[in-house]
């Protein structure tokens, strides 16, 4: 081995290095996603299998139309998307607390919440595929756009920004449980009641009174109302805050939730 | 500043009922080798594992560096550098990549990593294999990318989890130069190893350990006495020689004992230094006997146990 060098250090002020080992991670985490594209199929066939389904299925039956209805549901069926890709990053890094890589992050001098920053920073990416994928499938089924693409890109990165903020819930579940089967199982269990109970296939009015109070509160409605008024150019009402004050409410419960669950699996 | 680099007091762990370390104490000076020497199951990895603040002990305590595992963990941190017993590096990102990543994660600026990255990757003969998925490496290319990779940082301390194990001799005698070099550039190493001769090979002290207790610390001349020494194993060319042999082995072995036929045609007898050796090869020289078969052996962990515990065996499944 050479002499010992006198290596160049970066700066050691605290807040500056959590972002950048955060940033190198989340280089990581692309690399993988680069590397392992097929990780990504399920999550960009899925909602265009449900697309089909509900258009050409039931599209007669609930809007008396199918064109009427790939407008109404596509939005939708983003939120849904969103929400299911979240469930892949619990069980992603619930595996891969199981491999030797984060027995080496935890005996690196880095804090111990950048390798799960990175994660989820990481699928940045993977939400912005989905997204536009589902996006380009809806057009060729004959979804257009009623606003202008300034408004349209804003519902999209809502969209984005949602996903990465719920899957804080499901990096705390991907913490806590001991196989990715059960965080798989769970995830399930609460994103698909999410999306049911909520006005992604059906407009609220249709609902039975008592599930209508539920659908009011949920985060994936308001996440749908806000899509469906910045991509049709209908009234978007209070629904952005709504969405925006769940985001920021995953964050600030599950983030600490899920970095306190991390500390304690070692 | 302290000159013992690891120091551990009292160390205990118990998972569930299993009860991995009872009480376990070590200390390695600055500048040596540490072996820490046990079969399946001893706690050996248990001991790493918190030294290296990947685990809490639940009684005891461990400073590395001066600073405490677990109060001080972040310093002791940047002090270390682990090689697991199991491969800790991104299996998708390429041997380089690794490497680089974490230089950056240890604050290297980003060409200064990459130059570390170069470097390592040529020490440990990786370069020709440095842009393909760490996944496709062969075992061997496997354990070497992860020492290297704890090496990034330039560590005072490093911890080596069995790290020659499933690998062929001859890249076992490269990982031993390889420790010896990291120790004469002023690294300290803790290694854990199955292999007594591996441990006599390369440290200056050696700990063993049984169901988490420490049951023999010492210098590897000091246990080699006490467990007996060395066997001198030797095949006269000509069977008819055989009765010779023995004569002049039991001459240079410890006590005269005479020898013991282990296999068909081969003697042994007990030996207590090297010295035997040569002084064998001379006689037998003298006495015109030619040997097809002649070599010394330590003895195995399983005979060291036996003589140290007195038990035939610890655990049933060590090799
Ligand atoms: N996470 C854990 N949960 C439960 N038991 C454990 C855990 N880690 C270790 N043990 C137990 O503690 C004991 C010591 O294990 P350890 O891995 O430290 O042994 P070792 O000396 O490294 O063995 P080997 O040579 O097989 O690597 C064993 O009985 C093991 O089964
Ligand atoms: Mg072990």
């Amino acid at each position: 081995m050479t002499a010992i060098a006198v290596q160049p250090l970066k700066s050691q002020f605290k807040p500056l290095r959590l972002v950048r080992h955060s940033l190198e991670l989340t280089k990581r985490s692309l690399i993988k996603t680069w590397r392992t594209p097929e990780a990504l199929i399920d999550v960009t066939v899925q909602p265009a299998l449900f697309l089909v389904i509900f258009v050409y299925i039931f599209g007669g039956a609930i809007a008396g139309g199918t064109h009427e209805y790939l407008q109404f549901l596509m939005p939708g069926i983003l939120a849904q998307t969103v929400a299911m890709g979240a469930i892949s990053i619990g069980v992603n890094l619930n595996n891969d607390l199981e491999k030797g890589i984060f027995d080496r992050f935890r005996s690196l001098p880095i804090a111990r919440s950048a390798p799960l920053i990175g994660a989820v920073l990481g699928d940045v990416v993977r939400y912005v595929i989905v997204t536009i994928s589902t996006f380009a499938f809806a057009y060729l089924m004959g979804f257009r756009i009623h606003a202008s693409p300034l408004h349209a890109i804003a519902g999209c990165l809502l969209a984005v920004l949602f996903g990465v903020c719920l899957s804080w819930a499901l990096v705390f579940v991907g913490m806590l449980v001991r196989t990715s089967g059960a965080v798989q199982g769970i995830g399930f269990l609460v994103i698909m009641p999410l999306t049911f109970a909520s006005n992604v296939f059906v407009g609220t009015f249709t609902l039975p009174g008592w599930m209508q109070g539920f659908v009011k509160v949920n985060p994936l409605t308001h996440l749908v109302q806000s899509m469906r008024g910045l991509f049709l150019g209908t009234p978007v009402g209070n629904h952005v805050w709504w969405t925006l004050g769940w985001c920021a409410a995953f964050v600030i419960v599950f983030m600490p939730l899920a970095l306190a669950a991390y500390r304690k699996k070692v | 500043m302290t000159d013992v680099m690891v120091e551990a007091e009292g160390l205990v762990k118990r998972f569930g009922e299993t009860r991995a370390l009872q009480g376990v104490d070590l200390a390695v000076p600055r500048g040596t080798v540490h072996g820490v020497l046990g079969p399946n199951g001893a706690g050996k990895t248990t001991a790493v594992r918190i030294l290296s603040t990947l685990l809490r002990p639940d009684a005891g305590q461990a400073r590395i560096a001066g600073f405490d595992v677990v109060r001080d963990a972040e310093k002791v941190r940047s002090r270390i550098g682990l090689t697991g017993q199991y491969a800790s590096v991104d299996e998708d990102l390429t041997g380089r990549q690794n490497l680089v990543l974490f230089g950056t994660l240890l604050d290297l600026r980003k060409s200064a990593a990459k130059h570390r990255a170069k470097e390592l990757l040529e020490w440990f003969d990786l370069t020709e294999a440095a842009d393909r998925p760490a996944k496709t490496y062969s075992g061997g290319m496997r354990r070497r990318l992860d020492l290297a990779a704890s090496l990034v940082g330039r560590p005072d301390v490093i911890f080596l989890d069995e790290p020659t194990t499933g690998l062929d001799p001859s890249k076992r005698e490269d990982m031993w130069q390889v420790v010896r070099t990291l120790v004469r550039d002023g690294s300290t190493v803790l290694l854990t190893t199955q292999y007594l001769e591996e441990a006599e090979a390369l440290a200056d002290e050696i700990t063993v350990i049984d169901h988490g207790r420490v049951i023999a610390n010492d210098t590897p001349e000091q246990l080699k006495r006490i467990v007996g020494g060395q066997t001198l194993e030797v095949r006269p060319a000509d069977p008819a020689d055989l009765e010779k042999t023995g004569l002049i082995l039991a001459s240079v072995a410890t006590n005269q004992k005479p020898a013991e036929m282990t296999r068909k045609g081969v003697l042994a007898v007990p030996v207590s230094g090297d010295e035997a050796l040569t002084e064998s090869v001379a006689r037998l020289a003298t006495a015109g006997i030619v040997v097809t078969e002649l070599s010394m052996h330590l003895p195995s962990l399983d005979e060291v146990f036996f003589t140290l515990t007195g038990r035939k065996d610890t655990e049933g499944n060590h090799k």
